[in-house]
């Protein structure tokens, strides 16, 4: 039973070249529907940046990106987009908005809802994440970890099919990480699709049903938390474990 | 005390500032203001599409606005009302029949301010954090959408205090179009000080005309000051800390 209207998403074969940096050379990624895939792995081994392959924010050079088994990438990119949620490591709240408006921006331009509606839904969504008394506050007046609350509930409030978070809680003070993770992982649980670039091997081995760990732009392992963690194969993902861990 | 009470006369003959205030405030001052806002407005137009053009991914575009802004802010102020002035005064003349140099006045600060203010419309855009847009575009709004409703409103906002300081110049440099023999309903507050001194031959209407300047400009000044204040620190508003409300829903529990 999901709360969510999520979809299945899948990589094939994403390579990505900046000048003669390739980033991503050949990654494959299957995410089914209502589960939870999180993408471990060394700064700068190319997850931050497959995410936004995946939403078009950045074209890739080759592959292919399917939703519910459809390529996706002869769609108009915006349309995609709108689809697919996403949350940054800075939060990147606009900040001459109020939290409601952040919210309710995309749903009255996007949406086409009306103000009274876009504000009702905004509202709606904060209580999800514990946030409805900030409706009316700047984001630079939230905390760090109410600030990524509140753009999970801008993201949500799209009613995306599949969630990306890109190191969500790396910018966080260590005491705001939990209730940050807390709500990813209530997500999680009510069966929304997610791809959760992450540090935290904790959240990764508990809630996330396939780990994929990349190094230098490819899939090196993936698997099975359980598996990953407790019998990495490969020595590169035996050394990021006994170096993080 | 002879120097002193010369200098006194010829700078604070106050009959003589007395006699030109009813024109400064009738003529002088309207005119400063209309010149200064008008070419304020058009000139912040201007700004704002040649900064859009200096941030386009079309090379075409960053061109003109480059080299348009090259030339205009490297130019003498006093020079581009001349040419702009005297250079293209007859071509209007030829098409409108109108002769008041009234609108190549405004038409050469409004070009002057224009190249400025696209500058500093630029530098706000360009500040603006790059996860603005890259979050906008996420939400699905297009590159367009996303530069007109998020990224460009915070790049103005940050360089209000820029802009004040530019239209305060523009108050300055509106002094400069006397050059182009305006007519006498035409006359600014610096021309009409300049009439009168050569008139009396006494400096004490300059006088006049600087405390008229002085009266626009310090509380702009003060104006942007204040701005800049409050855009650093805020509206006061008490951050709390992220209390037990932090651990939200089921899965803080698991």
């Amino acid at each position: 039973m999901s709360e969510f209207a999520s979809g299945t998403l899948t990589a094939k074969n994403i390579h990505l070249s900046f000048g003669s940096n390739h980033v991503l050379r050949g990654i494959d990624l299957h995410v089914e529907k209502g589960t939870t895939a999180s993408v471990i792995g060394p700064s700068g081994s190319g997850k931050s940046t497959l995410l936004r392959v995946m939403n078009r924010l950045i074209e890739p050079d080759q592959g292919d990106i399917l939703l519910d088994g459809r390529s996706v990438l002869k769609d108009n990119p915006d349309e995609l987009r709108r689809r697919i949620g996403m949350v940054f490591q800075q939060f990147n709240l606009f900040p001459h908005k109020t939290v409601a408006e952040n919210i309710s921006l995309a749903l009255r331009k996007l949406r086409g809802m009306s103000k009274e509606q876009a504000r009702d839904e905004a509202l709606a969504q904060l209580d999800l994440v514990g946030l409805k008394h900030k409706a009316d506050s700047r984001p630079a007046n939230l905390s760090g970890g109410q600030q990524q609350r509140v753009a999970i509930a801008r993201a949500l409030a799209m009613k995306p099919e599949v969630m990306f978070f890109d190191e969500a809680t790396s910018a966080l003070d260590p005491e705001l990480v939990k209730g940050v993770l807390a709500l990813m992982t209530d997500l999680a649980k009510g069966g929304m699709t997610m791809v959760v670039v992450t540090h935290e091997m904790g959240f990764s081995r508990n809630v996330s049903d396939v780990v994929t760990f990349m190094d230098a732009g490819v899939v090196v392992e993936s698997g099975p938390p359980e598996q990953l963690f407790t019998n990495p194969q490969t020595e590169r993902l035996q050394g990021f474990l006994s170096d993080v861990l | 005390m002879d120097i002193l009470n010369q200098l006194a006369e010829s700078f604070f003959d106050w009959e003589a500032i007395g006699e030109v205030l009813p024109k400064m405030f009738a003529v002088g001052l309207p005119n400063t203001i209309v010149l200064a806002v008008v070419s304020g407005i058009i000139g912040t137009a201007l700004g704002m599409l040649l900064a859009l053009m200096g941030i386009s991914r079309n090379a075409a575009a960053r061109w003109v606005a480059r080299i348009y802004t090259d030339i205009l802010r490297g130019l003498p102020p006093v020079l581009t009302i001349l040419v702009i002035g005297f250079g293209f005064g007859p071509i209007i003349r030829e098409l409108t029949g109108s002769t008041s140099p009234y609108p190549m006045a405004i038409a050469a600060l409004s070009l002057m301010s224009g190249a400025y203010i696209g500058e500093i419309f630029r530098s706000g855009i360009q500040s603006v954090d790059k996860g603005q847009l890259e979050a906008t575009r996420a939400l699905g709004f297009s590159y367009g959408s996303s530069m007109r409703l998020v990224v460009v409103p915070q790049g103005i906002r940050r360089v209000l205090p820029a802009l004040v300081n530019q239209f305060i110049a523009l108050i300055k440099e509106s002094s400069l179009v006397f050059m182009l023999g305006l007519l006498a309903t035409e006359r600014e507050i610096f021309q009409i000080g300049k009439d009168a001194a050569a008139n009396s031959g006494n400096l004490s209407p300059y006088v006049a005309a600087a405390i008229f300047y002085l009266a626009l400009t310090i509380p702009l000044t003060h104006f942007v000051n204040w701005i800049d204040a409050r855009m650093r620190s805020g509206r006061p508003e008490k951050k709390e800390p992220d209390e037990a409300a932090a651990v939200v829903g089921k899965g803080a529990q698991a």
